[in-house]
Protein backbone atom coordinates (compact mmCIF):
# COMPACT_ATOMS: atom_id res chain seq x y z
CA UNK A 1 0.00 0.00 0.00
CA UNK A 2 1.36 3.36 -0.97
CA UNK A 3 1.25 5.82 2.17
CA UNK A 4 1.34 9.48 1.67
CA UNK A 5 2.46 12.14 4.29
CA UNK A 6 -0.10 15.20 3.90
CA UNK A 7 -0.95 18.60 5.73
CA UNK A 8 -3.99 20.38 6.01
CA UNK A 9 -5.41 21.58 2.31
CA UNK A 10 -2.88 19.27 0.43
CA UNK A 11 -4.60 17.21 -1.56
CA UNK A 12 -4.05 13.52 -3.64
CA UNK A 13 -4.75 12.51 -7.23
CA UNK A 14 -6.21 9.57 -8.14
CA UNK A 15 -5.90 9.15 -12.03
CA UNK A 16 -7.46 12.15 -13.64
CA UNK A 17 -11.05 12.14 -11.51
CA UNK A 18 -10.47 11.79 -8.29
CA UNK A 19 -9.32 13.84 -5.86
CA UNK A 20 -8.86 13.65 -2.29
CA UNK A 21 -8.28 16.69 -0.25
CA UNK A 22 -7.42 16.60 3.94
CA UNK A 23 -9.85 19.65 4.87
CA UNK A 24 -9.40 19.52 8.86
CA UNK A 25 -6.71 17.83 11.26
CA UNK A 26 -7.71 17.08 14.38
CA UNK A 27 -6.27 15.06 17.70
CA UNK A 28 -7.98 11.84 16.43
CA UNK A 29 -9.66 12.79 13.34
CA UNK A 30 -9.17 13.57 9.75
CA UNK A 31 -11.53 15.22 7.27
CA UNK A 32 -11.07 14.49 4.33
CA UNK A 33 -12.79 15.88 0.99
CA UNK A 34 -13.29 13.91 -2.02
CA UNK A 35 -14.11 14.98 -5.70
CA UNK A 36 -14.99 12.00 -7.82
CA UNK A 37 -17.02 11.00 -10.96
CA UNK A 38 -20.42 10.85 -10.22
CA UNK A 39 -20.72 7.42 -11.19
CA UNK A 40 -18.06 6.08 -8.70
CA UNK A 41 -19.65 4.97 -5.49
CA UNK A 42 -17.62 6.58 -2.42
CA UNK A 43 -18.47 5.09 0.79
CA UNK A 44 -17.33 5.27 4.52
CA UNK A 45 -16.04 1.56 4.79
CA UNK A 46 -17.31 0.36 7.54
CA UNK A 47 -20.92 0.90 6.04
CA UNK A 48 -20.26 -2.04 3.26
CA UNK A 49 -19.45 -3.98 6.60
CA UNK A 50 -22.36 -3.41 7.91
CA UNK A 51 -24.59 -4.36 4.48
CA UNK A 52 -22.58 -7.79 4.37
CA UNK A 53 -23.02 -8.41 8.61
CA UNK A 54 -26.79 -7.31 7.74
CA UNK A 55 -26.88 -10.02 5.42
CA UNK A 56 -25.48 -12.66 6.69
CA UNK A 57 -27.44 -12.35 9.48
CA UNK A 58 -30.26 -12.76 7.73
CA UNK A 59 -29.27 -15.76 5.91
CA UNK A 60 -28.56 -17.45 9.23
CA UNK A 61 -31.91 -16.82 10.53
CA UNK A 62 -33.99 -19.71 11.39
CA UNK A 63 -37.47 -18.49 11.64
CA UNK A 64 -40.69 -20.88 11.75
CA UNK A 65 -42.51 -19.16 9.06
CA UNK A 66 -46.04 -20.73 9.38
CA UNK A 67 -45.38 -19.14 13.28
CA UNK A 68 -44.60 -15.96 11.89
CA UNK A 69 -47.28 -15.52 9.43
CA UNK A 70 -50.19 -16.86 12.18
CA UNK A 71 -48.75 -14.12 15.14
CA UNK A 72 -48.61 -11.38 12.41
CA UNK A 73 -52.11 -11.98 11.27
CA UNK A 74 -53.35 -11.88 15.12
CA UNK B 1 -35.81 -26.61 -14.06
CA UNK B 2 -36.73 -27.63 -10.74
CA UNK B 3 -34.77 -25.83 -7.55
CA UNK B 4 -34.58 -27.47 -4.47
CA UNK B 5 -35.26 -24.41 -1.96
CA UNK B 6 -34.93 -23.48 1.84
CA UNK B 7 -38.51 -22.66 2.66
CA UNK B 8 -40.63 -24.59 -0.44
CA UNK B 9 -38.62 -27.81 -0.96
CA UNK B 10 -38.63 -28.23 -4.59
CA UNK B 11 -39.83 -25.90 -6.97
CA UNK B 12 -40.07 -25.53 -10.26
CA UNK B 13 -39.52 -22.39 -11.88
CA UNK B 14 -38.79 -20.80 -15.59
CA UNK B 15 -35.08 -20.25 -16.17
CA UNK B 16 -36.59 -16.61 -17.43
CA UNK B 17 -37.36 -16.18 -13.83
CA UNK B 18 -33.88 -15.96 -12.90
CA UNK B 19 -32.36 -12.93 -11.46
CA UNK B 20 -28.68 -12.04 -12.23
CA UNK B 21 -26.67 -10.19 -9.93
CA UNK B 22 -23.80 -9.59 -11.75
CA UNK B 23 -21.92 -8.85 -8.13
CA UNK B 24 -23.93 -11.35 -6.11
CA UNK B 25 -24.62 -9.11 -3.15
CA UNK B 26 -21.93 -8.48 -0.45
CA UNK B 27 -21.15 -11.75 1.97
CA UNK B 28 -22.12 -13.56 -0.72
CA UNK B 29 -20.59 -13.04 -3.86
CA UNK B 30 -20.22 -16.46 -5.07
CA UNK B 31 -23.49 -16.34 -5.47
CA UNK B 32 -25.05 -14.56 -8.57
CA UNK B 33 -28.78 -15.86 -9.71
CA UNK B 34 -31.75 -15.97 -7.33
CA UNK B 35 -35.58 -16.13 -7.84
CA UNK B 36 -38.18 -14.50 -6.36
CA UNK B 37 -40.65 -15.89 -4.46
CA UNK B 38 -43.53 -14.47 -3.08
CA UNK B 39 -46.10 -16.15 -0.83
CA UNK B 40 -49.47 -14.74 -0.09
CA UNK B 41 -50.32 -16.19 2.30
CA UNK B 42 -46.88 -15.68 4.52
CA UNK B 43 -47.25 -12.14 3.05
CA UNK B 44 -43.23 -12.13 2.23
CA UNK B 45 -41.46 -12.20 -0.82
CA UNK B 46 -38.74 -14.96 -0.99
CA UNK B 47 -35.32 -14.24 -2.50
CA UNK B 48 -33.87 -17.61 -3.01
CA UNK B 49 -30.56 -18.72 -4.56
CA UNK B 50 -30.73 -20.85 -7.24
CA UNK B 51 -27.55 -22.44 -7.06
CA UNK B 52 -27.39 -22.92 -2.96
CA UNK B 53 -30.59 -23.79 -1.46
CA UNK B 54 -30.25 -23.23 1.95
CA UNK B 55 -29.27 -19.13 0.73
CA UNK B 56 -32.79 -17.69 1.07
CA UNK B 57 -33.54 -14.02 2.14
CA UNK B 58 -36.65 -13.25 3.48
CA UNK B 59 -37.94 -9.43 1.72
CA UNK B 60 -40.74 -7.30 2.01
CA UNK B 61 -41.68 -4.36 -0.79
CA UNK B 62 -40.35 -1.45 1.56
CA UNK B 63 -43.23 0.89 0.38
CA UNK B 64 -45.41 -1.65 3.22
CA UNK B 65 -42.55 -0.68 5.93
CA UNK B 66 -42.90 3.46 5.29
CA UNK B 67 -45.16 5.25 3.39
CA UNK B 68 -42.94 7.21 0.82
CA UNK B 69 -39.88 5.40 0.61
CA UNK B 70 -38.16 7.00 -2.38
CA UNK B 71 -34.32 6.99 -3.63
CA UNK B 72 -32.04 8.33 -6.27
CA UNK B 73 -29.75 5.64 -7.75
CA UNK B 74 -26.52 6.10 -8.47
CA UNK B 75 -25.67 6.01 -12.37
CA UNK B 76 -23.13 3.05 -11.60
CA UNK B 77 -26.25 0.89 -10.89
CA UNK B 78 -28.51 2.35 -13.53
CA UNK B 79 -25.83 1.36 -16.28
CA UNK B 80 -24.84 -2.08 -14.55
CA UNK B 81 -28.41 -2.72 -14.42
CA UNK B 82 -29.46 -1.14 -18.45
CA UNK B 83 -32.32 0.66 -16.26
CA UNK B 84 -34.40 2.70 -18.98
CA UNK B 85 -37.06 4.00 -16.98
CA UNK B 86 -38.00 4.13 -13.20
CA UNK B 87 -41.26 1.64 -13.43
CA UNK B 88 -39.18 -0.81 -14.65
CA UNK B 89 -37.46 -1.16 -10.79
CA UNK B 90 -38.79 -3.50 -8.35
CA UNK B 91 -37.22 -2.74 -4.82
CA UNK B 92 -37.15 -5.47 -1.82
CA UNK B 93 -35.92 -4.74 1.61
CA UNK B 94 -34.07 -7.63 3.21
CA UNK B 95 -35.80 -8.66 6.80
CA UNK B 96 -33.42 -9.58 9.79
CA UNK B 97 -35.48 -11.95 11.81
CA UNK B 98 -34.10 -13.08 14.92
CA UNK B 99 -35.61 -15.62 16.86
CA UNK B 100 -37.80 -12.81 18.50
CA UNK B 101 -39.89 -11.87 15.57
CA UNK B 102 -41.24 -8.87 17.63
CA UNK B 103 -37.79 -7.45 17.25
CA UNK B 104 -37.10 -7.99 13.25
CA UNK B 105 -35.54 -5.41 11.04
CA UNK B 106 -35.85 -4.59 8.32
CA UNK B 107 -32.54 -3.25 5.51
CA UNK B 108 -34.34 0.25 4.29
CA UNK B 109 -30.25 1.61 3.77
CA UNK B 110 -29.08 -1.05 1.23
CA UNK B 111 -32.43 -2.31 -0.84
CA UNK B 112 -32.33 -5.25 -3.52
CA UNK B 113 -33.18 -3.33 -6.52
CA UNK B 114 -33.92 -4.99 -9.95
CA UNK B 115 -34.46 -4.18 -13.20
CA UNK B 116 -37.79 -5.90 -14.19
CA UNK B 117 -37.44 -5.48 -17.99
CA UNK B 118 -33.92 -7.63 -18.20
CA UNK B 119 -34.01 -9.45 -14.67
CA UNK B 120 -30.61 -8.06 -13.49
CA UNK B 121 -29.86 -7.26 -9.87
CA UNK B 122 -27.83 -5.25 -7.35
CA UNK B 123 -28.28 -5.01 -3.48
CA UNK B 124 -27.83 -0.93 -3.62
CA UNK B 125 -26.00 1.16 -0.67
CA UNK B 126 -27.77 4.52 -0.43
CA UNK B 127 -26.36 7.86 0.14
CA UNK B 128 -27.45 9.98 2.60
CA UNK B 129 -28.89 8.80 6.52
CA UNK B 130 -32.59 8.97 5.47
CA UNK B 131 -33.10 5.14 5.60
CA UNK B 132 -31.75 2.58 8.54
CA UNK B 133 -30.20 -0.59 7.78
CA UNK B 134 -32.19 -1.63 11.14
CA UNK B 135 -35.80 -0.53 10.53
CA UNK B 136 -38.04 -1.91 13.17
CA UNK B 137 -40.50 -3.54 11.54
CA UNK B 138 -42.66 -3.74 14.36
CA UNK B 139 -44.03 -0.64 16.58
CA UNK B 140 -42.54 -1.46 20.27
CA UNK B 141 -46.16 -3.14 21.40
CA UNK B 142 -46.80 -5.87 18.98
Amino acid sequence: MLVLARKKDEAILIGDEIEIIVTEISEDKVKIGIKAPKHMKVFRKELLEQVKEENLQSAESKVDLKALAKAIKK
Amino acid sequence: MTIKTKFFDEIEIDEKQIINFVDGIPGFPEHKQYVIINDEELGFTFMQSVDEWSLCFITLPPATLVGDYSFELSDETVEKLELEKPEDVATFAILNIPEDFKKMTANLRAPIVINTKNNKGIQELLDGDNYSMKHQVFKEDV
